[in-house]
């Protein structure tokens, strides 16, 4: 009888770690795994997302379209990562001088709850005026993620507050809407600008 | 009563300013291009960044931070992942080996200043004490500079 109950929990235990490990592949390798994070953003003619600028003008991916196009996620709320990458890209709107003001250069907020138009546009005013702020509801911040492969998810801190985990890459798009690049939070910071540069050409070859 | 009270916290005040001086290890710490940016009023967290250098023959532990402009201050990390993801975590102690220097910059470890107390206005400065594990204190005034500033050279 002993021994039967053991077995019977053997098994259990057994069933356990398949179970476990069946999960980890589904969730891993398997059909439910995360979609490849080397998946490219979509075209930006290609995404549908109805948002609001730091002005408190309705915008969408089609307003971008034109223009050469930078677009990075972030939250106001973010002592570190953001405030670096604005004043990054701030610094390379200068170095570019001139060809900065033929660029749309757009921050997307991850954080609209605490976000609103007036945070955004507070905010944006510290940093090179090209740099426009996008806030909006909930869903459709969630629908510009997704069309730019872009992710991000609330994390509780310390004392009932909250930060942001959000992907911290910058994209660069032709003046068609294509993707051409993105730089890395990780890369070293002289490429940057040799890439604006190429998604400011390619605008060149596409009206030649 | 006052009589018997006074010359008690003298005492009491003389043995906590000699303990701090009488330690091994954290009088040997130099803290070097300390700066901060400023903040938009009092809501948002604001960073604090320093090369903490450990100029002596023992190992240091920094424990903790405090600083009378933050009611929560504390050594955060920020780190991005292969698929270009950041996020940031308290670090937890941080130990710097003789010689060794604990880097606080843009993306990376950091003094987060969390409930601050009045907001950091660029050109006034704040103190900020870091805590050794050996008891030890080490105060360094931090200059903020621009919300936009890169470095210590603003």
């Amino acid at each position: 009888m002993r021994r039967r109950t053991a077995l019977g929990y053997g098994t259990a235990a057994l069933g356990a770690i398949g179970l476990t490990l069946f999960v980890g592949w589904w969730r891993v390798d398997g059909p439910g795994a995360p979609e490849a994070s080397g998946r490219l953003p979509l075209p930006l003619t290609e995404m549908d997302f109805r948002l609001t600028d730091h002005e408190g003008q309705p915008v969408g991916p089609d307003r971008l379209v034109g223009r050469p196009t930078m677009v990075f996620f972030g939250f106001t709320f973010c002592p570190d990562v953001c405030p670096t990458t604005l004043s990054d890209i701030s610094g390379w709107l200068d170095t570019l001088g001139e060809d900065a003001g033929q660029m749309n250069v757009v921050f997307i907020t991850v954080d609209p709850d605490r976000d609103t138009v007036e945070a955004m546009a507070e905010y944006v005013g510290y940093f090179h005026p090209a740099i426009r702020g996008w806030t909006g509801a909930q869903d459709q911040i969630a629908r510009a993620a997704e069309g730019f492969r872009a992710s991000y998810e609330r994390v509780p801190t310390n004392g009932g507050d909250y930060t942001m985990n959000h992907t911290a890459s910058v994209f660069l798009f032709d003046a068609a809407g294509g993707f051409v690049s993105m730089i890395d939070y990780h890369e070293p910071r002289e490429f940057a600008v040799p890439k604006i540069r190429r998604a400011l050409e390619e605008e060149t070859e596409g009206a030649t | 009563m006052t009589k018997l009270t006074i010359p008690l916290l003298a005492s009491l005040a003389t043995l906590a300013l000699t303990s701090g001086v009488a330690l091994a290890g954290s009088e040997d710490v130099v803290v070097e291009n300390a700066w901060a940016r400023a903040s938009i009023g009092v809501n948002r967290p604001g960073a604090a960044y320093m090369t903490i250098r450990n100029t002596g023959d023992e190992a240091v532990t920094l424990t903790g931070i405090s600083t009378p402009l933050a009611m929560m201050p504390e050594i955060h990390e920020s780190r991005t992942n292969a698929e270009g993801v950041s996020s940031m975590a308290s670090a937890g102690e941080i130990t710097i080996a003789p010689g060794e220097a604990a880097e606080l910059a843009p993306g990376g470890l950091h003094a987060m200043l969390m409930r601050l107390q009045k907001p950091m206005i660029e050109g006034e400065s704040f103190p900020l004490t870091l805590s050794f594990s050996d008891g030890g204190e080490v105060t360094v005034e931090v200059p903020i500079l621009g919300i936009a500033a890169r470095g210590p050279e603003g």
